[in-house]
């Protein structure tokens, strides 16, 4: 190292601004973390957390577990699987009734998207009101969970699938038009406006200047709430809203062990093999 | 061009003017399969004509009678369980947070090099996810019986597999360019890590995990119907007994608590973003 460079006004003006900056950034992290361990604290109250409960009961985790998986003999494996996975074919049923809910859920889910989400974009509203409005609603409609939904349609239609189906396709229609109408605000003006200077309505804008334009979009978001139906479905039968998950309810409460294993794999095989399928088909397109 | 011209061009070129015979029988053949699910799932699941009509009128009456909305009078203990969802959202998501770290950089390929121990942890952590909060929430109300404690662990088990497959992804996503610098310069491991990665990927998990956090006081606030703590046993319990105007004013309690907490977190997320 040779002398230090003299000290001229410019680096001094650095080094106050740099020393400024970072006590600023200082503060900011402090206030930061003061909040947060505020939140935290307040949390761990309300939330009842007590470690000696904690350490007490988090043993009963893994018995529960282990409690659950069957036991399997190398000699007679056949038998012990065929005894552990009883019944298969009803829950096969029960499992195929979930992907059916949530294809209907999906499908009447994404027409509502698709009606309300040209109201909705900021470019294709007709008014400002009906802008405001398209989009208050949908925010309703993605805030109530699908088991709120559920909840009141079981209420209302009785036990059953339909219930289930109304439910995910309301909280579905919800999110979707968001996703929707953002991408139908970041589309290129320039189709719509051709359309509009050939003489065509709003209608026509919208079939021939818009669709084309965000099919692919509105096509990849719908396969990903099909996965994420597929698993909302599986837990609506809890509240009686059809599906594999009111025989999981009922196995739960129950303390029917080795049938409670069986089902949550079945139900993670069956995710597993729709998620699958959506990224196949989504890597085709 | 006359219509003979057209004719022969037609005939020249075939594939121009539209799909080829094949091409088209496939997709035809995938559009009436298509419908046919639909249909067999539409049977399947559409109630008799009766029940429909039936509950369309049990629903005009019934959001009829949920305005007024009221508090019933127990507007503090409402209150109280409404704290109550939002700290086991806190928790949730930190502990699943914390959980998922570890596992994260386990999970990077530019980590943990070994593949067969690296399809294996990430399986283990599609299990994790694969399963809904409410079915954890079933089997922890089980194993440790009822209120919060279950719900906050019901919310982290499923997000600590996707948090930490995030994790892992933006760390894979990191330049390697700045921990290398660091390490040109003469920086030790640990600095590679907090002068090079931590930078790149700590926005991005804030960010993530914030998002955790809005979706989780989601479905916190429903977790209650299994006995997991929140809010979720007051509302099926008022549905139970056809108290709707409650029911009412717990719907928009929980409207206007997600609504606020997606603002705050949402500017928080853009904050991070912009920093």
């Amino acid at each position: 190292m040779t002398a230090a460079a003299p000290v001229t006004p410019a680096i001094s003006r650095f080094a106050e601004r740099f020393a400024a900056h970072r006590s600023a950034k200082r503060r900011q992290t402090g206030l930061f973390l003061l909040l947060f361990s505020g939140a935290f604290v307040a949390s761990v109250i309300i939330g009842e957390v007590d470690l000696a409960r904690l350490a007490a009961r988090l043993p009963n985790i893994a018995a529960y577990v282990a409690r659950t998986l069957p036991t399997l003999r190398a000699e007679t494996l056949w038998h012990d699987l065929s005894e552990w996975f009883w019944g298969l074919d009803l829950w096969l049923e029960m499992l195929a009734d979930t992907v059916l809910m949530a294809i209907v859920g999906t499908v009447a889910g994404s027409t509502l998207a698709l009606l309300l989400c040209f109201d909705a974009a900021a470019n294709l509203a007709r008014s400002r009101a009906e802008h405001f409005l398209a989009r208050r609603l949908l925010d309703a409609l993605r805030s109530v969970p699908e088991l709120v939904f559920a909840l009141i349609f079981v209420f209302a239609f009785g036990p059953g699938p339909f219930a289930g189906v109304i439910a995910l396709a309301l909280h579905a229609a919800g999110a979707l038009g968001k996703f929707f109408a953002e991408v139908v605000e970041n589309i290129a003006p320039g189709p719509v406006e051709a359309i509009s200077a050939v003489g065509g309505g709003r209608l026509e804008a919208i079939r021939f200047g818009v669709v084309p334009q965000v099919l692919p979009d509105f096509l990849s978001y719908v396969l990903l709430r099909f996965e994420i139906n597929v698993r909302a479905a599986s837990v609506l039968g809890v509240v009686g809203a059809g599906g594999i998950g009111e025989e999981l309810y009922l196995v739960v409460r129950q303390f029917i062990y080795s049938d409670i294993s069986a089902i949550v794999l079945l139900i993670l095989a069956t995710v597993a093999l729709i998620d699958v399928g959506c990224e196949r088909l989504r890597a085709h397109h | 061009m006359t219509a003979a011209e057209l004719a022969a061009l037609r005939r020249a070129y075939p594939r121009v003017f539209g799909l080829a015979p094949w091409e088209r029988a496939r997709r035809a053949s995938v559009a009436v399969l298509a419908l046919a699910v639909l249909g067999v799932a539409c049977w399947r699941v559409a109630p008799t004509a009766e029940a429909f009509w039936a509950g369309v009128g049990r629903i005009g009456f019934l959001v009829g009678f949920m305005f007024p909305p009221s508090a019933g009078g127990a507007l503090g203990a409402l209150l109280h369980e409404l704290a109550e969802t939002l700290a086991m959202a806190f928790l949730g998501t930190w502990l699943a947070a914390v959980l998922a770290l570890p596992l994260g950089f386990l999970g990077a390929r530019n980590v943990l090099r070994v593949a067969l121990l690296h399809f294996g942890l990430r399986r283990i952590l599609d299990g994790l996810r694969g399963v809904d909060s409410l079915i954890w929430a079933l089997i922890f109300v089980a194993a440790v019986g009822m209120g919060p404690f279950a719900g906050i662990l019901a919310l982290a088990v499923p997000d600590t597999g996707t948090l930490a497959k995030l994790f892992a992804e933006a760390i894979e996503n990191a330049d390697r360019r700045q921990v290398e610098a660091v390490r040109a310069a003469g920086g030790a491991s640990i600095l590679e890590a907090r002068f090079g990665l931590l930078p790149q990927v700590l926005p991005v998990m804030l960010g993530h995990v914030l998002y955790f956090f809005e979706s989780n006081v989601r479905s916190a606030s429903i977790l209650g119907v299994v006995g997991a703590g929140g809010i979720g046993l007051a509302l099926s319990e008022r549905i139970r007994i056809n108290n709707w105007d409650e029911v009412g004013f717990l719907i928009l309690l929980i409207l206007a608590t997600v609504g606020v907490i997606d603002g705050i977190s949402g500017r928080a997320r853009r904050a991070i973003i912009r920093a």
